[in-house]
């Protein structure tokens, strides 16, 4: 016999829609985080340039790799709400109807 | 009053599992709190699951010690999150029950997959608890005035009590308790620190400036001569790894060693601070025998501030703190530490200071090389990977994901995490920072950086963060084991060898449970005393990242998995990525072998593992996919 989850979940109406638009937030990120790295091996002195107030180029990517992270993951779960709300106010209109 | 803050903060969190615990009735209540928990409520218990002792003390300490590379632990860890959120949070809630095991085994029913999991939850939790457990004793050391290992020793026993007695509930309570104090105490500890400002002669409180002395000295056909009569050349050393030429001294009696300048006029010597643990077994601490009074001096500050010596700043922004810190011309003094075996037998660990200027400071490089040999650069490529792809594969974090009623909650909660969490790991680079130009460090255990910072500031401040910080050791403790003994108990007893028990005796199981890994974590947590905890938290992402990602996606998105491709995927991925680990040159350190002699030269596995993790579940799934098909 297969478990089931601890508490039931309830109609998930969203699933593909919030898959798809987090392997594109992922990859979104991943390519950000990528790009950080990628200066660091290719020209690590780059980091040391002063880019805003004083400081420099891998304090401002290290935070904004953070601050980044925050933003993107309030748009989704914005559009993941929105969606949600949506596709559930449709089904209950085709239940009525 | 540090003791009484201390232990009142711990008899409380104590007070409230026992209260928490008799509320707990159930399997579902004692593994997933019984999936009722608020999604801000755990949100904030994430943030205090995960940052543990390795995000507060080591990630501190590191930054304290090496600087910005410290930092990529901040980064890595939290950049994690995002496959946690955009990939891993919903499916989890849809796909499990209790453990991530359920979560993996939900569409197959596998008896493979079930104990593979298993193995690789305990793993985890296993490697994850080790660096923990070694924060515990590190912390009560200076609080109680007790050993290393009776420290780790408590900390077990208030764990098993805590876990024991009520499970996840209680866990996620004290979890979510310390997870906002540890924030609002972090932030008051960064606000003191920018109000201080910088001085280049900083005076930690209850200790007197002392002022390192140099000595001229003559080279002539290799051999040094001291310009010095009074002082007497006993030997003269060179460190392998560093290049690094030391040499000791003799003065009325007293040894003390010194590090060699080559300069363009001649040579200069430095003094160091050093330890020595003679054949008989007693201490030298600076060529006098170990006491309350002679300790090893605390260590670290801003040698120019901007090309400058500077009496006191007064308060800086936070900002002009880390553009001061980045100036070519600001020039930091940071504290090393070689260890070598004198003549008669003795054991003698050196602590130097190098100057390092604030550009080379605030970037990547002194301890990751970015700018070394390709092996240096695939080991810096693998620590990002590992620490990008293991915090969603953490068995304590996935855990959380049940304790909360839908899926758009468990999303909502890991929001709220994210926010917590980034929010703390941006206070690292200052408390760290802060640690280092303030004179506070240990030269010989980077991990109480943090705390003794706070010490700088008063014993009621550093009576809190130390009362915080091991609240957030007791609190990722006791999520480990519930993880842990949800593994054993649930996962292998109840679902893999399919022991008859009723819900009562599911629950007895996993209390039974926690009690052995509490045991085994505090063995382990002696072992691997003086390792800085966060390079040890990193290795436990790795094994995560090796063993349960790769299954863990493919099952999400790739429709031709099967069960014996998880199964070997996550058997693969675990022992590829502790044997890896095993062999590797800081490890050999730990057995006090040569680490250039280690057969693999990464201390990162994840390069290597994860792929392989990936490579074995799509070959095994293709091969088995054909046998049914035939």
């Amino acid at each position: 016999m297969l478990h089931q989850p601890a508490t039931p979940a309830g109609k998930d109406y969203a699933v593909a829609y919030k898959t798809r638009l987090g392997v594109w937030m992922f990859i979104y990120y991943s390519l950000f985080y990528v790009g950080f790295v990628v200066i660091n091996l290719s020209s690590p002195k780059l980091m040391e340039a002063i880019v805003f107030a004083g400081l420099n180029l891998a304090t401002i990517y290290g935070f904004a790799l953070i601050v980044v992270a925050l933003i993107q993951a309030l748009v989704y779960s914005a559009l993941c709400s929105k969606q949600e709300r949506l596709l559930a106010a449709q089904d209950r209109e085709k239940e009525r109807s | 009053m540090v003791l009484a803050i201390f232990l009142a903060f711990v008899i409380f969190v104590v007070a409230l599992s026992f209260y928490l615990g008799r509320r707990t009735k159930t399997s579902s209540g004692y593994y997933a709190a019984g999936g009722q928990i608020h999604w801000g409520v755990n949100g904030i218990a994430f943030a205090g699951d995960y940052l543990s002792a390795a995000s507060f003390l080591g990630i501190c300490g590191m930054i304290a010690t090496v600087g910005y590379d410290g930092f990529l632990y901040s980064i890595g860890y939290l950049a994690g999150w995002i496959v946690a959120l955009f990939v891993v949070a919903e499916a989890m809630k849809r796909l499990g029950k209790y453990t991530f095991t359920d979560a993996l085994d939900s569409k197959f029913n596998s008896r493979g997959i079930k104990l593979a999991a298993a193995i690789s939850t305990l793993m985890v939790s296993i490697c994850y608890l080790i660096p923990q457990m070694v924060g515990a004793g590190v912390l009560v050391e200076p609080l109680l005035g007790i050993s290393q290992h009776w420290g780790v020793i408590i900390v077990g026993a208030v764990v098993i009590t805590i876990v024991a007695t009520a499970g996840m509930a209680s866990t996620t309570y004290v979890q979510f308790l310390k997870g906002g104090l540890l924030i609002i105490f972090s932030l008051a500890l960064v606000i003191a620190v920018c109000w201080r400002g910088f001085t280049t002669q900083p005076t930690p409180k209850g200790h007197t400036r002392y002022e390192y002395q140099s000595l001229a000295a003559l080279e002539v056909d290799g051999k040094i001569t001291i310009a010095d009569s009074a002082r007497k050349l006993i030997r003269e050393y060179v460190d392998a790894a560093s290049q690094t030429r030391f040499v000791s001294l003799a003065e009325n009696g007293r040894q003390s060693w010194w590090k060699v300048e080559q300069g363009e006029t001649g040579i200069t010597l430095h003094e160091t601070q050093s330890v020595v643990v003679t054949a008989n077994g007693s201490k030298l601490i600076n060529g006098a025998p170990a006491s309350e009074g002679n300790k090893l001096r605390p260590v670290g500050n801003v040698e120019l501030l901007r090309g400058q010596k500077v009496a006191n700043t007064g308060s800086v922004s936070p900002i002009e703190m880390l553009a001061a810190l980045s100036d070519k011309n600001t020039i930091v003094r940071r504290w090393k530490d070689v260890k070598l075996t004198d003549a008669d037998g003795a054991k003698v660990t050196v602590y130097y200071s190098a100057l390092t200027k604030g550009n080379q400071l605030m970037r990547p490089g002194i301890k990751f090389k970015v700018q070394g040999t390709p092996l240096e650069k695939l080991d810096f490529v693998s620590l990002m990977l590992a620490l990008f792809l293991g915090t969603a594969a953490l068995p304590h974090i996935l855990i959380r994901y049940y304790t909360v009623p839908n899926a758009a909650s468990a999303r909502k909660s890991t929001i709220v995490a994210i926010a917590a969490i980034g929010f703390f790991y941006i206070l690292t680079l200052f408390m760290g920072l802060g640690a280092m130009m303030n004179g506070v460090l240990n030269p010989a255990d980077s991990n109480m950086a943090a705390p003794l910072l706070a010490h700088s500031f008063g014993t009621f401040l550093f009576a809190f963060i130390s009362a915080i910080a091991f609240a957030t050791v007791l609190g990722t403790v006791s999520g480990l084991i519930v993880a842990a003994s949800g593994a054993v108990a649930h996962d292998l007893m109840d679902r893999y060898m399919k022991v008859s028990m009723d819900d009562r005796q599911k629950v007895r199981a996993g209390k039974v449970s926690a009690f052995v890994i509490g045991a085994l974590a505090i063995l382990l947590g002696i072992l691997f005393k003086g390792i800085n905890v966060t390079f040890l938290v990193g290795l436990a992402f790795a094994v995560a990242a090796s063993a349960n990602l790769p299954a863990m996606l493919m099952l999400l998105f790739w429709k031709h998995t099967t069960a014996k491709g998880i199964t070997a995927s996550v058997l693969v991925g675990t022992f590829t990525a502790l044997v890896l680990i095993a062999l590797s040159p800081e490890l050999f350190k730990l057995y006090g072998l040569n680490p250039d002699a280690a057969p693999i030269p990464l201390n990162n596995p994840g390069i290597f593992s994860i792929p392989l993790s990936f490579i074995t579940l799509v070959t095994v799934s293709l091969i088995t996919r054909k046998k049914r098909l035939l």
